[in-house]
């Protein structure tokens, strides 16, 4: 491949992973705003470590989390991605265990956690919490429907975030399928008039034999 | 022994395909069915006593305060990167709590019944859809009264078994209570008409229950703020379907204790006229 093609490819991908994650981002601090939280989060579930990772934080912990990574079956965030149900846990400061193991990986203990896996189509891509909604009002199922509206957003663009990685990393790999193509269509460009017609002609026979099954 | 098993003898005795000129007073139900339903002639007096729940989830913590015995505690594992399943007599207890949060919650409303504990979650999330199977087919072959499942998986490649499996259960008298959720998603095996579904309403009470005249979501029981057994013998406020359906369970099991006879189609129809919405408010 060219480095001019690679490069506008690259970039391409590049700067989608980017829109996904400043996406992301959005999402958690309008969440946060919206229920009057401490901090939001987005984790991402991560199959091939079967970890759970700080995808996106606002409010507390914004800055030092991203990145974080835990088993995918542990803490409020693991009931939620295995179970597949939203949860809401409250008076959380009253459980030593959980407020040191809190402690220990967020810098700060949250009194109650909403927490809603992030579903795409069949797959269960990871979970939105909010930390710390006001206590002095009753939670409702109202809030609940929310967080799930939140959800659905986050849940695609994290679909989105993870195509678009993906497709840097097949970028990325010397060798690979896309790059074939990539070279393909740069040879292509710069072919005579004549070679070009019979090597359109020739990928024409081949975009017919691959769908012949 | 269960107060099950006289009932599922008395069935196998029936003619189960076709029915013979005067067959049908063979068949006759009308002594054991009351001209008017009510929560009173449902489970009035009733533990739950005799009554087997099978708790499908995280393990449960036994002798948690909330909980206290629980007859048997297995676990599912995943056998190497394969979808072979391996059962053993489970000696971690929950790892995460959720289990035994159901657990609590069905034991506080039908004290006497034996619980049964399957793990199906928390030993990560890889796999855990054969692991969630293996469970499932393990629980109904046992023939347990109530298998209660706060959970719920979106693969459609599960679908098709766990439709079976459901069914099964169903005919086999073992009622699958089972968590709906409130997203657009499919997910499985709630959907199912064999099973009991359940989404949360925001009273207190914990025999309030409504019947949802627009399904799949068959019932609406108690699921915001409760309070559960946390792990290490704790307690704490929580709200979500997962607490809604040991709700139902509870529920089913003190009505089975009562009335051992009853299937699922006819333990729906006595949740149905005992709803709070129907005639069980009044």
């Amino acid at each position: 491949m060219s480095d001019d093609l690679r490069a506008a490819v690259a970039a391409g991908a590049l700067g989608s992973e980017d829109s996904y994650r400043a996406l992301l981002q959005s999402i958690v601090e309008v969440a946060r705003a919206i229920f009057g939280a401490r901090a939001s989060s987005v984790f991402l579930f991560d199959e091939p470590s079967d970890e759970l990772v700080f995808e996106a934080v606002a409010g507390e912990g914004a800055g030092d989390l991203v990145g974080q990574r835990f088993p995918s079956s542990t803490g409020i965030a693991g009931w939620v991605l295995v179970t597949r149900q939203p949860l809401v846990v409250e008076e959380l400061e009253n459980d030593p265990r959980f407020a040191r193991e809190a402690a220990e990986s967020t810098g700060f203990v949250p009194k109650g956690i909403m927490a809603v896996p992030l579903l795409y189509e069949d797959n269960a891509l990871g979970v939105l919490e909010v930390l710390d909604r006001p206590a002095n009002a009753a939670f409702s199922l109202a809030e609940m429907e929310l967080l799930g509206l939140f959800a659905n957003e986050a849940a695609i663009a994290l679909d989105l975030l993870q195509k678009a990685r993906a497709a840097r990393a097949v970028l990325e790999s010397e060798g690979g399928e896309a790059e074939a193509v990539a070279r393909f269509v740069s040879l292509l460009a710069d072919a005579e008039p004549e070679r070009k017609d019979a090597a359109l002609r020739l990928l024409r026979a081949l975009e017919q034999l691959l769908q012949e099954r | 022994m269960t107060q099950q098993e006289p009932a599922r003898e008395h069935a196998e005795s029936l003619p189960a395909w076709s029915l013979a000129a005067g067959g049908g007073d063979q068949i006759s139900i009308g002594d054991k069915w009351p001209e008017r339903v009510t929560r009173e002639w449902a489970w009035g007096g009733s533990t739950g006593k005799g009554v087997r729940v099978c708790i499908l989830d995280s393990g449960v913590e036994a002798g948690h305060p909330l909980v206290g015995d629980i007859d048997r505690a297995v676990a599912f594992n995943r056998v190497g990167d394969d979808d072979e399943i391996e059962l053993v007599e489970d000696t971690e207890g929950d790892l995460c709590g959720h289990g035994t949060a159901c657990a609590g919650i069905v034991r506080a409303l039908a004290p006497d019944c034996t619980l049964i504990s399957a793990r199906v979650l928390g030993a990560g999330f890889k796999g855990s859809g054969p692991v969630l199977l293996g469970g499932l087919r393990w629980a109904v072959e046992q023939g347990f009264d109530v298998i209660n499942m706060s959970l719920s998986t979106t693969k459609r490649q599960f679908a098709g078994l766990l439709h079976e499996l459901a069914d099964s259960a169903y005919f086999r008298n073992t009622v699958l209570v089972a968590s709906a959720h409130n997203m657009p998603v499919e997910s499985y095996p709630w959907r199912f008409s064999s099973v009991i579904s359940v989404g949360s309403h925001e009273e207190p009470e914990p025999d309030t229950f409504f019947y949802n005249p627009a399904p799949p979501v068959e019932f609406f029981a108690r699921g915001v703020g409760v309070e559960i057994a946390w792990l290490g013998g704790g307690k704490i406020l929580s709200t979500g379907n997962s607490f809604a359906t040991p709700h139902m369970s509870g529920i089913c099991a003190l009505i089975m204790s009562k009335h051992p006879e009853l299937t699922p189609f006819q333990l729906k129809n006595v949740l149905y006229l005992t709803a709070n919405n129907v005639g069980g408010g009044r």
